[in-house]
């Protein structure tokens, strides 16, 4: 291809590689050693202890929730901003942004204020008997912020690209609308849905900022994951926090591959219709 | 088929691509609504909170010292952490968008890997490695060096965390940018230097702002890393977002959320310069 005709590939990729190593790669190699000093069996035990099956149960139970609702409300969200014209509609499209763009700590007080039972929005709640503040719903409502921008921004840009002239041909050769809906528009969009779905579960999971005020933090009940590796991390119990970090990251790596294999896909099937 | 017949069937096709009316106010109403209450309600909650007291304390608990030395050390760290990404995103956006090698696909998939990596166990590696019980605990201690609770450890987790910001910028803006204006430098006889500086740097600007734009604005934000390594020693590792959940803990509602208010103008001063510069770079493009 001719292409190392340009200069400073060495001195670039050497840097990239030194610098990636000492920033990254290396810190977390620390916890991959730090884990060897124990064994298979004690990396077992501190990794399911009841407390820890507890907080997982709560950390992939909210974030499934979340994802789930990002997705519903997501795709909803970026139809409209695509197909529509609306008043409003250039706000609507910048608040998308908002939850990516605030410290996560600014988003986890803002979201405990507004569903607290004298917030703005709990004290609508509260009557109806629902609460929340302090429960695993607070914990999937503060995840579900999180991971908004993640569905609507991948989803976005492929409805942007789809070509009006194949809904007309699928209409034209007799479709319904929804039969269109169902069959031309939904196979080419459902990659881009599970692909947002896997970023918005894969930030849940591993959230700590915008949960903490709103979960209270009870152990066993709303006691997340991340949050149990902090305090085993304050009671300077390394172990304890090496084996839940080590099972974290793992859960992170899957996920990270199994996104860029979706991504992937995504482009395979708009590169087929277009 | 005649011009009319054309301009019908167009019509027609247009009025079967989209939904019935009431379909189209129903999505609408529900995604106005849905942002409404949760985004655009939660962001007025932090600036009517904080000025609940007045503007007096409102004023009065950003310009206490706490809060303008946790302010201090959030820019300093943000000084240190996002020049170094900034270096480090030029030069993997070079290897890896001007070159063709084996391992480029997993090294992308490494630099992403901090996006993926949970805040908490980004801080905690740190801790593994430099606290007093950490691989090179004793050596530190021995050498008298202290990064953990200190400065060079709340640089550390906020250099990992916004690690990709410039690097994914730059890396899709140089392979749709080309070469040839750089090979073209060259055989006129610009020195590789000259060829960085006089031609791709220039051609990189915008998507290098915006890169620095969205690494800023993470470094400043950043909660669960920082808290990991802070040891939250107020006045001195506090920074603004850790200073906020002092506040809240110390049930000093008011003064909490003015701090957070001053973190939610600085996002949102983040978000309008993004805009601006995607706007200029579609332009330009």
């Amino acid at each position: 291809m001719g292409k190392r005709t340009l200069p400073g590939f060495g001195l670039s990729l050497g840097y990239t590689i030194v610098y990636l190593s000492l920033i990254v790669l290396v810190p977390l190699a620390t916890l991959v050693i730090k884990s060897a000093e124990l064994s298979w069996g004690q990396l077992w035990d501190l990794a399911t202890s009841p407390r820890a099956l507890a907080s997982y149960r709560v950390t992939f139970g909210a974030s499934l929730v979340a994802a789930l609702i990002n997705v519903v409300f997501g795709t909803l969200l970026a139809w409209a901003l695509v197909r529509y014209e609306f008043w409003g509609k250039r706000a609507i499209d910048a608040l998308v942004d908002i939850p990516f763009a605030l410290p996560t700590a600014v988003s986890g007080l803002a979201l405990t204020a507004v569903l607290a039972p004298t917030g703005a929005i709990g004290r609508f709640l509260e009557p109806l008997g629902i609460h929340a503040v302090y429960t695993p719903l607070g914990i999937s409502l503060a995840l579900a912020f999180i991971g908004l921008p993640f569905v609507v921004r991948t989803v976005q840009p492929v409805l942007e690209e789809l070509e009006p002239e194949i809904e007309e041909a699928a209409n034209v050769l007799g479709a319904s609308r929804w039969q269109t809906i169902g069959r031309v528009i939904f196979p080419v969009v459902a990659p881009a849905m599970v692909t947002g779905f896997a970023l918005a579960f894969a930030r849940a999971i591993g959230e700590y900022g915008s949960v903490v005020f709103i979960s209270g933090n009870k152990q066993m009940e709303t006691e997340i994951t991340p949050l149990l590796v902090m305090s085993r991390l304050e009671q300077f119990d390394y172990p304890g926090a090496t084996a839940l970090a080590l099972v974290m990251l793992v859960t992170s790596f899957v996920l990270l591959l199994a996104i860029n294999g979706l991504g992937a896909w995504t482009r395979r099937r708009i590169g087929a219709t277009a | 088929m005649t011009v009319a017949t054309l301009g019908h069937a167009h019509v027609r096709a247009r009025a079967t691509t989209t939904e019935p009316g009431w379909v189209r106010a129903v999505i609408i109403a529900v995604s106005v609504v849905f942002i409404g209450l949760f985004v655009a309600v939660p962001l007025v909650a932090v600036f009517a909170s904080a000025l609940r007291d007045g503007l007096g304390a409102y004023l009065g608990a950003i310009v206490d010292p706490a809060a303008l030395a946790a302010l201090r050390l959030t820019l300093e760290a943000a000084a240190i952490a996002v020049p170094l990404n900034l270096v480090f995103g030029v030069a993997a956006a070079w290897a890896i968008a001007r070159f063709r090698f084996p391992g480029r696909s997993l090294l992308i998939t490494l630099i992403d890997l901090p996006l993926a990596v949970s805040p908490v166990i980004a801080g905690m590696v740190f801790v593994l490695l430099f606290g007093s019980r950490g691989l090179l605990g004793p050596w530190m201690a021995a050498h008298h060096l202290r990064v953990i609770f200190a400065l060079p450890g709340i640089v550390l987790a906020t250099t990992f965390v916004t690690f990709p910001f410039v690097a994914r910028e730059l890396i899709p803006l140089m392979e749709s940018q080309g070469h040839e204006e750089e090979e073209a430098a060259l055989v006129l006889g610009a020195s590789p230097w000259q060829m960085f500086v006089r031609i791709t740097l220039p051609k990189i600007s915008w998507g290098l702002v915006y890169g620095v734009v969205l690494c800023t604005a993470r470094a400043l934000g950043e909660f669960g890393a920082v808290s990991v390594v802070s040891g939250h020693i107020r006045g001195s590792t506090e920074t603004l977002p850790l200073h906020v959940e002092t506040l809240y803990n110390e049930y000093a509602y008011g003064a909490a959320f003015a701090v957070a208010s001053l973190l939610v103008l600085i996002a949102l001063l983040g978000l309008v310069v993004r805009r601006l510069i995607a706007a200029r770079i579609r332009r330009t493009t």
